[in-house]
């Protein structure tokens, strides 16, 4: 770009950077301030003045936390939640998507296979009815009720088969030429031919498999159930409600969780903001493919 | 090309063999049928479940010995201010959600494509991304600490006069602060496809631009918007879908007896009404009459953005 310098434009260069750094602090001080509060000692968050660095700097509230075991329990379920239920969404979603990306002549009834999945886009059940579904089907309680209702990822799927379209035919064909059948075809060449495409997918199943809450919140009857961000909802909302609305200062009790509740929310998102910036070269990628050129 | 010219031979020949192309489909078949069974039992099956939303509902009795009751509870609901009380926040919500969720990435993006210091338009980048990955849950837990009463936002707003807000406690400002929490948490990750949009702009038009003695903000109300003008119809467009979706997860998370009034929406109502309540079948009349208007939203939002900017799903 040519370069001009101006009196406008290095005003215009110097008002840019203030917002966006501006923006960016609004991302990044919130989760400086809970760690701050998390990282300080319960006298001194109780004056109030803990603003982005730790006051009287002690670990007691993560140990105490850690050695809780209903949050070690709630952390157990959802790692077996984000290992089974990234790997069957995986799984599905590779499996639906190729047959899928297939043109009408080499798989005559692709297009109501595609309408199939696709009209679950446009149209639901709702909320009750699912439930009822999950209800009777049996699995209430259990942790196939985190993992099987949203296995089918219909969105994934699409931003797949248009990942898989773009592949060569050639490719395709001269491996069906020497005898490869379809699964080879699938795993031997589409799989390492789309490995953008699989990494944002599976970023994006973890996160959400990660994140889900009120799933386990309603399909969970016993609270020893609950993935770690279900029992987090729990004492977050048990803890505010009454204390952040109202002008209760004087619940000095709740004062004191003040750092232990910023303690459990910080544990809560330390594995995603460790893991999403080293895959955001492939999520950005898949993400305008999927939706750009989709 | 010769593998290719074998190969039409080949197809040509497989169609004349009706049975020989259908044992080349066969792996094909057998791919779907994992997702089409789950489907069919939890999507399809619970479409089937909306019948519940014409009965007297109960779980004992199951979908085919439950009362048959008609329309009776989608009369109900019509009547029920309650019912238009949270169809309007619902709307309300969501559409400024829309608006204030399109305005923002895309000022964003034009922004940051003004960037020159590479290293820090990507520090940028990665931070605005965070709040998108993480839960309401985790947000709710920041947001109750910075939002109190006596917490950091109140804080600094003190320094300038302010007296301290009950951000989360008001019914009359709640609405915007689940707009404004919404929009920030989303508003790093929806930039990705607008600086998508400017990177296809044609550099040489900035060159010519300059060179015509163009200033930066000339060239960007210029050449820049213009050129993202087709996605920034196709985003507007598709978001149509979204019209009662105000945000399940952040309301039920953020909200509280005292907030209904301005804060209940459809999906929270449905929630309290039938799991909570146990009210199952008007909670899914109601929860029917928002996957309709969804179904005819969604539906539109597609077509035009098919007959607007060539969009399609598959």
């Amino acid at each position: 770009m040519v370069a001009d310098k101006t009196i406008g434009s290095r005003i215009f260069v110097i008002a840019n950077y203030i917002f966006l750094t501006l923006i960016t602090l609004t991302c990044l001080l919130p989760i400086c301030h809970v760690l701050a509060i998390s990282l300080s000692s319960k006298a001194a968050v109780a004056t109030g003045n803990i603003k982005f660095w730790p006051v009287d700097f002690t670990f007691a509230s993560y140990q105490l936390v850690l050695s809780k075991s209903q949050f070690l329990t709630s952390m157990g379920i959802t790692v077996k939640r984000v290992v089974l239920g990234v790997l069957i969404n995986m799984l599905i979603v590779v499996l639906t998507a190729y047959p899928l990306s297939k043109e009408v002549r080499s798989f005559r009834p692709r297009s109501i296979f595609a309408w199939f999945f696709v009209f679950t886009i446009f149209f639901s059940g709702g909320l009750i009815p699912g439930y009822i579904i999950i209800y009777y089907v049996g699995i209430i309680d259990t942790i196939w009720a985190l993992v099987l209702p949203g296995a089918v990822q219909v969105f994934s799927v699409v931003l797949l088969l248009n990942f898989f379209r773009g592949i060569p035919r050639e490719l395709e064909e001269s491996a069906f030429m020497d005898g490869a059948g379809h699964f080879s075809i699938l795993f031997k060449i589409f799989l390492p031919a789309s490995l953008p495409a699989i990494a944002t997918l599976t970023l994006f199943s973890i996160v959400t498999h990660w994140n889900s809450w009120f799933d386990g919140l309603i399909y969970m009857n016993t609270p020893e159930n609950y993935p770690l961000q279900s029992y987090m909802q729990t004492i977050i909302v048990k803890m505010d409600q009454q204390f952040m609305r109202g002008a209760s200062k004087d619940l000095i009790k709740s004062l004191n969780e003040q750092t232990l509740k910023s303690a459990q929310v910080f544990l809560g998102a330390l594995p995603i903001l460790v893991v999403y910036p080293f895959l955001q070269k492939y999520f950005v990628k898949g993400i305008v493919l999927g939706s750009v050129k989709g | 090309m010769a593998v290719t010219k074998l190969n039409q031979q080949n197809n040509t020949r497989l169609k004349g063999i009706g049975s020989t192309q259908f044992r080349r489909e066969i792996p094909l078949y057998f791919m779907l049928v994992p997702g089409i069974i789950l489907v069919l039992i939890f999507s399809y099956g619970s479409m089937f479940g909306i019948i519940m939303a014409f009965q007297n509902f109960v779980p004992s009795s199951g979908f085919f010995d439950s009362k048959w009751v008609g329309l009776e509870h989608f009369k109900f609901m019509v009547q029920l201010p309650d019912f238009r009380n949270v169809l309007w926040n619902t709307f309300f919500i969501a559409m400024m959600k829309i608006a204030a969720g399109l305005l923002l990435p895309v000022t964003i993006a034009i922004l940051l494509n003004e960037v020159m210091k590479q290293w820090y338009k990507r520090f940028i980048q990665v931070v605005i991304y965070a709040p998108y990955f993480l839960s309401w849950v985790i947000l709710g837990g920041i947001l109750f600490q910075l939002l109190s009463i006596d917490g950091i936002v109140n804080q600094f707003l003190g320094l300038f006069g302010v007296e301290p807000i009950l951000f989360l406690g008001k019914p009359s400002i709640f609405p915007y602060v689940l707009v404004a929490s919404d929009t920030w948490k989303n508003m790093g990750f929806n930039t990705i496809v607008f600086l998508a949009a400017i990177t296809n702009v044609d550099p040489t038009l900035h060159e010519a631009g300059a060179i015509d003695g163009a200033n930066r903000w000339k060239q960007i109300w210029n050449i820049t918007l213009p050129g993202m003008f087709p996605i920034i119809i196709l985003v507007a467009t598709l978001s149509l879908g979204d019209i009662l979706n105000a945000g399940f997860e952040q309301v039920l998370m953020l909200y509280g007896p005292a907030l209904y009034k301005t804060g209940d929406i459809i999906d929270t109502y449905v929630y309290r009404i039938g799991l909570i309540n146990g009210q199952y079948s008007f909670a899914a009349a109601v929860g029917l009459f928002k996957s309709m208007v969804s179904l005819v939203m969604v539906s539109l939002s597609y077509y035009l953005a098919y007959r607007l900017a060539n969009y399609r799903i598959f």
